[in-house]
């Protein structure tokens, strides 16, 4: 296949995706270039807006770099979901923990993070020994962990961790001030977890791409039992997957928490972990792929915000986009699949 | 019916699989399609049956031109083919896997089909029961199985790619009286092998493929030493068994009870000395499967002992026995030894990880350059047909036992080996005889299984027969003949009672 017809495929999704969604604006009597326009505006049109983009695709960016791990270990990890809300409960946690006020912030917020990761590799891990010794699917495993998550935050913001004088059920009380990671002056943004996720991202695809253990992740992926024949620990391998997929979730759960949220509240994962499977399906499985397309999504959810207030139209249309968008991908995929396949026939009978 | 082939083209991408290729089969012939792995017979026999389209050339049957635009229309003319791996669906039963494909697939009642089923099967002495379910046969079942099927829906004219692959002796022995029954009653027959001793005894007539050319026919009575030459453009001759002095005992198996829910077996006891080869025998299903998987460590035993070399290995984990220098090599290479999707270095890469770190890498980072060095001075070594990023898939059958015999460690005390040869042609399987032979002479024990008997003859020093989840008899090669194995592993009482000791 030639450069054109390959660049052509590529892109192919996102002409499909765009007319649908055009489609579907036009029919709620919007115009097209006007929601364009306002998602631009929306995402990218002041520094303010940029900084909450940036937010948005540490979480993403994490999540997915994390996802590409158990994929490519062939696991379905739709556990993330939960493993980001462990991630927030153990960073309230640490912060209710390490009260005191003697204790210096940033070790505060360090330990925060820390636990935050462990419980959330804790629920991936869980997820995993289901897998390897109990034969439970990793999809129901995820499922009923994700379930559980959600009650066990409830539970806690109604319950042990409910804030003393008020009624309200839907968070904990704030963090002190000095227990919030620091932010750009005027926006939104935090730089450390803009470094911390630079570092994943990185960190991922030099693992995955160098080293023995992401060959041996991909040789457990692609065909569990000859890999155990080879010598290979599966089960340990499996397992190694999902505690890594779990420290990148609970890792966002804690920066959510100290850096975006300060507060626990119920669905605090907001859906990023579902949304970087798609992320993941929509890089094909790349790494180097995979942080650009968390950011066009995270471009697209901020920028959706816009569309209330300039057009009047729901935010979800976004979400209408992204999921065409992974759908359009993956048709295009499988309609280039059986093509080619022709292809080749035909290629050859012209030849003879 | 008479199938007239006629300047058949197949490609694949730079592979001319088919080349102007002619053939005609008289009716009431059976033919024979010899060939090595990859000369062209497989795809040859799949345009045939209408499984892909030829690139060009023509097919007449009866002397009418047809096109066949898939398997259904081949068999609606007439054309049914069985393949190497039965193309059956095995959760169903056997009457509603017969029923399959039929047309008008509705409407007739089930019974008329049993009558049909159970009057066929009475014809050729096959005994299947229509109610039981497909998981449950056997290969040679499943494909007598095919057989009536296709027989039912109209076949005229059958292909059968390799049958005589992982079936046992009598099954081969009903297989060819059924074929010769139907050639009889003005069927024609083609019957692709590679192996000589099942053409000679079956075919009036055999075609040569080799590297996707016809390279020749001849009629019967065969002379071998014009076919070999025609299907491998040279002689081989089989090399003679080098003595090779026997060591200590390696491996001990001391009353062991082994089995899964299928098949038990009770009471094994064998010693395997250094450097000896056993091989063994028996019908598929025996047990000599659950034996080695048992012997590598991959199935626990429930009751007995292993010891290798002095120490005891019963229920250690597998990783031990991977320690003590045994290794395990399948019959079924993607399924549990290669892992498709990855390379030949990348195979490399995860099996000398596992003995020395140095070769490839450090600190669990991988060294590319050194990878591919070190995998293409193995390629060179096992002569494999394929580079260091070539994905095992898509070698062939003979490249990926090559890949994996490369993949072992130096140093070896046990291999255990399913089918060493296996749908390999006569080279590689000389080849890879060639490469255990050189392990025997450095002390490592071979225990192997395989269906084909002059394979066990040749190589075992000594042949140990699995019958019906026990061993049976554990004899010396030289003291034995091919006729005796055949009743012990029937299980007939009456050899072991005249045979050797």
């Amino acid at each position: 296949m030639n450069k054109f017809t390959r660049f052509g495929y590529a892109l192919l999704p996102a002409i499909l995706a765009v007319t649908a969604t055009a489609v579907i604006v036009l029919v709620v009597g919007a115009s097209p270039t006007a929601v364009l326009g306002a998602l631009w505006q929306g995402a990218f049109g002041t520094a303010v807006k940029i900084a909450d983009t940036s937010v948005v695709w540490v979480s993403l960016a994490i999540c997915s770099a994390g996802l590409l791990v158990t994929f490519r270990a062939g696991q379905w990890n739709i556990g993330v979901e939960g493993q980001i809300a462990l991630g927030a409960i153990g960073a309230v946690w640490a912060s209710r923990l390490f009260a005191a006020e003697s204790t210096p912030p940033w070790l505060v917020m360090a330990l925060m993070l820390m636990v935050g990761m462990v419980l959330g590799a804790v629920w991936g891990v869980a997820i995993g020994l289901l897998k390897s010794y109990g034969g439970v699917n990793e999809i129901f495993g995820g499922l009923g962990f994700n379930f559980i998550a959600t009650s066990l935050t409830i539970y806690l913001i109604s319950g042990p961790w409910k804030p003393a004088g008020t009624s309200s059920v839907t968070s904990t009380q704030l963090l002190p001030e000095r227990l919030w990671l620091p932010t750009l002056d005027g926006l939104r943004v935090s730089v450390p977890p803009l470094v911390l996720a630079v570092l994943v991202v990185t960190a991922v695809y030099l693992a995955l791409n160098g080293t023995i253990w992401g060959l041996e992740l991909k040789a457990v992926g692609r065909n569990p039992r000859s890999a155990f024949v080879i010598g290979i620990p599966t089960n340990r391998i499996l397992l190694s997957a999902y505690a890594v997929c779990g420290l990148c979730a609970g890792l966002v759960g804690a920066i959510l928490v100290a850096g975006v949220r300060h507060q626990l509240v119920a669905n605090i994962s907001a859906g990023y972990g579902f949304f970087s499977i798609l992320i993941v399906l929509l890089a094909g499985f790349q790494p180097l792929l995979t942080p650009l397309v968390a950011y066009f999504f995270a471009a697209l959810s901020i920028g959706s915000s816009a569309l209330r207030l300039g057009l009047n139209l729901d935010s979800s249309l976004a979400g209408v986009l992204q999921g065409v968008l992974v759908l359009s991908y993956e048709l295009v995929q499988g309609v280039r699949q059986k093509l080619t396949e022709r292809g080749w026939k035909k290629q050859l009978t012209l030849k003879n | 019916m008479k199938v007239q082939l006629q300047h058949i083209h197949k490609r694949f991408g730079p592979v001319h699989a088919n080349n102007d290729i002619s053939l005609t089969v008289d009716e009431g012939m059976i033919l024979g399609l010899l060939g090595e792995n990859g000369a062209g017979k497989s795809t040859l026999m799949k345009v045939l049956s209408g499984f892909m389209a030829a690139d060009s050339g023509q097919i007449l049957l009866d002397g009418r031109a047809v096109q066949f635009h898939s398997p259904a229309d081949a068999l609606r003319a007439g054309v049914g083919m069985l393949h190497q791996d039965p193309l059956d669906f095995p959760p169903l039963r056997l009457l509603e896997n017969f029923i399959l494909g039929r047309d008008s697939g509705l409407g007739q009642g089930q019974q008329a089909a049993e009558q049909d089923f159970r009057r066929l099967c009475h014809q050729f002495g096959f005994d299947l029961d229509p109610n039981a379910f497909v998981s449950d046969l056997s290969v040679g079942e499943r494909q007598q199985l095919e057989i009536v099927r296709l027989l039912w829906l109209g076949a005229r004219t059958l292909i059968l790619d390799e049958p005589t692959t992982g079936i046992s002796a009598p099954q081969k022995v009903k297989l060819f009286a059924t074929l010769k029954q139907l050639a009889a009653e003005g069927k024609s027959i083609i019957f692709v092998s590679h192996k000589l001793e099942d053409v000679d005894e079956l075919c009036q007539r055999v075609a040569v493929l080799r590297q996707g050319q016809a390279v020749g026919e001849m009629a019967a009575p065969f002379a071998a030493d014009r076919l070999v030459p025609l299907m491998f453009g040279q002689e081989i001759s089989m090399g003679a068994r080098p003595f090779v002095p026997l060591g200590p005992p390696l491996l001990q198996l001391n009353h062991l009870t082994l089995g899964d829910w299928r098949l038990h077996m009770a009471d094994v006891n064998l010693t395997i000395q250094a450097g000896e080869v056993i091989g063994l025998a028996g019908l598929e299903g025996s047990g000599q499967q659950l034996l080695m998987q048992t012997c590598a460590g991959l199935l626990p035993p429930q009751a007995g002992q292993i010891i290798l070399d002095g120490v005891e290995l019963t229920h250690q984990p597998y990783a031990r026995f991977l320690e003590a220098q045994v290794a395990f090599m399948s019959a079924d290479r993607l399924a549990e030894g290669l892992v498709a999707g990855l390379t030949i270095a990348e195979h490399h890469v995860l099996t000398a990880h596992r003995r020395a770190k140095q070769k490839t890498g450090r600190g669990g980072t991988i060294d590319w350059k050194q990878a591919f060095q070190h995998t293409r001075h193995k390629i060179a070594e096992f002569n494999i047909k394929g580079w260091p990023d070539t994905t095992v898939e898509s070698l062939s059958g003979g490249n990926q036992q090559r890949t994996l015999l490369s993949l072992l460690p130096d140093s070896l005390r046990l291999l255990i080996m399913e089918h060493p040869t296996r749908g390999l042609d006569i080279e590689s399987a000389l080849y890879i005889w060639g490469k255990l032979l050189e392990r025997r002479t450095a002390g490592t024990a071979i225990l192997f299984s395989s269906a084909d008997l002059d394979e066990i003859f040749q190589y075992s020093d000594r042949i140990a027969v699995c019958f019906d989840g026990r061993i049976t008899a554990i004899i010396n090669t030289a003291e034995t003949s091919v006729e005796e194995l055949g009743y012990l592993i029937a299980g007939s009482q009456k050899a072991a009672a005249q045979g050797p000791n």
